[in-house]
C-alpha cells in the first residue's frame, strides 16, 4: 500500500470533513427541532387530524431506507411542475440542499420517536408536583417535561446521533464530495481502493468515538441523578 | 393502480433479489453473530481482542465505505492473487457476493453485541445444573444456553433486522440489480423517478411492516414460559 497518495491530496480529505460535519451537524439541528414540536405535539394531541399525519410521517421514514429518501427528493422532486417551474427548484435542483434536507427529515422522524418514549415514560410525580405548583401546561413542559425527558432519552438519541453521521456517507451517492465522496475520487483517480477507503473509515472512526467520548461526558453529567455508584 | 409502464415485473425481480440479499445477509450475521459473542464471552484473550477489535471498527465506520472497500479493494486483491498464482485473465466480482459479504460482516458486530447481551441474561445456574448433568460443553451450550438465549435476543435481533433490510438499498450502488436498481433505470427510461422510487419505498413498507409483526409474533412464543408482571 501506497498512503503518499492521500498525503499528497489529503485537502480532497480535509475539505470532506468539513462537508461531513456540516452535513451532521445542520441535519442534527434541524432534526432535534422537527423532533420537539412532533413529540410535543404527539403527546399533548388526541385528535386524528395531528396525530394521524405525524405517525405517518415517523412511520414512513423509520420503515423505508436513507438512500431511497434522498432518491425522492434528488431525483422524484423534478417529476412535479409545481416544483419545477417554481423557486423551489432553486432549492431542489442543489444536490447538498436534497441531501439536507432528507437527512433532517429521517433523523427527525427517529428522534420523534425516541423523545414521545421519554415525554410519555415522566414519573407521574414530576407532572404533579409541576401541577400542584400552579405551573401552565406549556410551563410544565418547557421546565420540567421536556428537560427531564432530554436528559432521560441521551442514550437513544446518541445512537442516533451516530447513525445519522454514518448515513451522511449516502450524500456521496448524489454527487456531493464528503469524507466518503472524496475517496472516491481518490479511488477512481489513482485506482487505489485500499488507501482511498481505509482513509476515509479513519476519518469516519475518529468522529464516531469523540462522538462517543462527548456523549459519555454529557450522560456522567446529565443522568448524575440515575447514576448507581457513589463514586464521583 | 398506478401505470408502470410495464417495468412491474422488473421491480417485482429485483424485490425477490432484494428479500434474498437480505436473508443471505442476515444468516451470515448470525452466524458471525454467535462467533462473536462466544469469542467475547471466552476465556481466552486472544480471541477477546478480535472480537473486540472487530465489533469496534465495525460500529465506528459507515456500511457504504465498507461496502466499497470491500467490493473495489477485494476486487483488486482477487486480481492480485489470481496474478501471483499464473492466471492472466480479469476476474469480475461478483457484486452479489460482495454485497451479501459486506452486509453480513456489517451484522455480525452488531449481532455479536445483541447475542452477548442475551447469552449473560441466561441464569448461571441453568449452565451449572446441565454440567451437573454430565453434560458435555458443547451440550450445554447447544441445549441449554442457545435455547434460553432466543427470548433475551429476540429484541435486538429485531432491531438488526430491520436496519440491515434498509441497508440492503446500498447494493445497487455496486451495481447489484436489486429493487433499487431496477427503479432507477425504470426511472431513467420513463422520467419519473418519483413513481418508481414511491413503489419501491412502499416495498420496503411492506417488508419492514410484516417483519416487525412477526417479530412480535415469536416474542410473544418464545416468551409463553415467563411469568408476566
Amino acid at each position: 500500500m501506497n498512503f503518499s497518495i492521500i498525503a499528497e491530496n489529503i485537502n480532497v480529505y480535509l475539505g470532506g470533513v468539513v462537508v461531513t460535519f456540516e452535513l451532521v451537524s445542520l441535519s442534527l439541528i434541524f432534526g432535534f427541532f422537527i423532533a420537539v414540536t412532533l413529540a410535543v405535539l404527539l403527546t399533548i394531541n388526541t385528535n386524528a387530524f395531528i396525530t394521524l399525519p405525524i405517525r405517518t410521517f415517523v412511520y414512513f421514514f423509520r420503515g423505508t431506507p436513507l438512500l431511497i429518501q434522498m432518491f425522492l427528493v434528488y431525483y422524484g422532486m423534478g417529476q412535479f411542475e409545481l416544483v419545477k417551474t417554481t423557486f423551489l427548484w432553486d432549492y431542489f435542483k442543489e444536490a447538498h440542499f436534497c441531501a439536507l434536507f432528507t437527512f433532517a427529515l429521517n433523523t427527525g422522524a427517529y428522534t420523534t420517536e425516541i423523545f414521545r418514549g421519554a415525554i410519555v415514560n415522566t414519573p407521574l410525580g414530576e407532572i404533579e408536583a409541576a401541577k400542584a405548583a400552579g405551573m401552565s401546561q406549556w410551563l410544565m413542559f418547557r421546565r420540567i417535561i421536556l428537560p427531564s425527558a432530554f436528559r432521560r432519552s441521551l442514550p437513544a438519541y446518541g445512537n442516533e446521533m451516530i447513525f445519522m453521521l454514518h448515513g451522511t456517507a449516502l450524500a456521496s451517492v448524489i454527487t456531493i464530495v464528503d469524507i466518503t465522496g472524496a475517496a472516491r475520487i481518490i479511488n477512481s483517480r489513482f485506482y487505489s481502493p485500499y488507501e482511498a477507503f481505509i482513509t476515509a473509515a479513519a476519518f469516519y472512526m475518529v468522529f464516531t468515538f469523540t462522538m462517543v467520548w462527548v456523549l459519555k461526558k454529557l450522560e456522567y453529567r446529565w443522568l448524575a441523578h440515575l447514576r448507581r455508584d457513589d463514586s464521583a | 393502480m398506478i401505470d408502470l409502464h410495464g417495468y412491474g415485473l422488473s421491480i417485482a425481480h429485483g424485490t425477490l433479489l432484494t428479500v434474498n440479499v437480505s436473508l443471505t445477509s442476515l444468516a451470515i450475521a448470525a452466524f458471525l453473530g454467535v462467533l462473536g459473542a462466544l469469542a467475547k464471552l471466552s476465556g481466552s484473550r486472544v480471541l477477546k481482542l478480535i472480537a473486540e477489535i472487530y465489533t469496534t471498527v465495525i460500529r465506528g465506520v459507515p456500511d457504504l465505505v465498507l461496502m466499497l472497500l470491500v467490493f473495489y479493494g477485494g476486487q483488486m486483491l482477487v486480481n492480485q492473487v489470481a496474478l501471483n498464482l499464473g492466471y492472466e485473465g480479469y476476474i469480475d466480482i461478483n457484486p452479489y457476493i460482495a454485497g451479501v459479504l459486506t452486509i453480513g460482516f456489517i451484522f455480525g458486530a452488531y449481532m455479536a453485541e445483541t447475542f452477548r447481551g442475551a447469552i449473560l441474561a441466561v441464569p448461571a445456574g441453568q449452565l451449572e445444573a446441565g454440567e451437573a448433568y454430565g453434560m458435555s460443553k458443547l451440550q450445554v451450550i447447544f441445549r441449554i444456553l442457545l435455547p434460553q438465549m432466543v427470548r433475551h435476543a429476540i429484541p435486538g435481533f429485531g432491531n438488526n433486522w430491520l436496519v440491515l433490510t434498509k441497508a440492503t438499498a446500498l447494493v445497487s450502488i455496486i451495481g447489484l440489480d436489486d429493487m433499487v436498481r431496477k427503479a432507477s433505470l425504470a426511472a431513467g427510461a420513463t422520467r419519473m423517478p418519483f413513481t418508481f422510487y414511491s413503489v419501491v419505498a412502499f416495498n420496503y413498507l411492506i417488508i419492514t411492516t410484516v417483519s416487525i409483526y412477526l417479530l412480535q409474533w415469536l416474542e410473544k412464543k418464545y416468551s409463553l414460559g415467563v411469568k408476566k408482571d
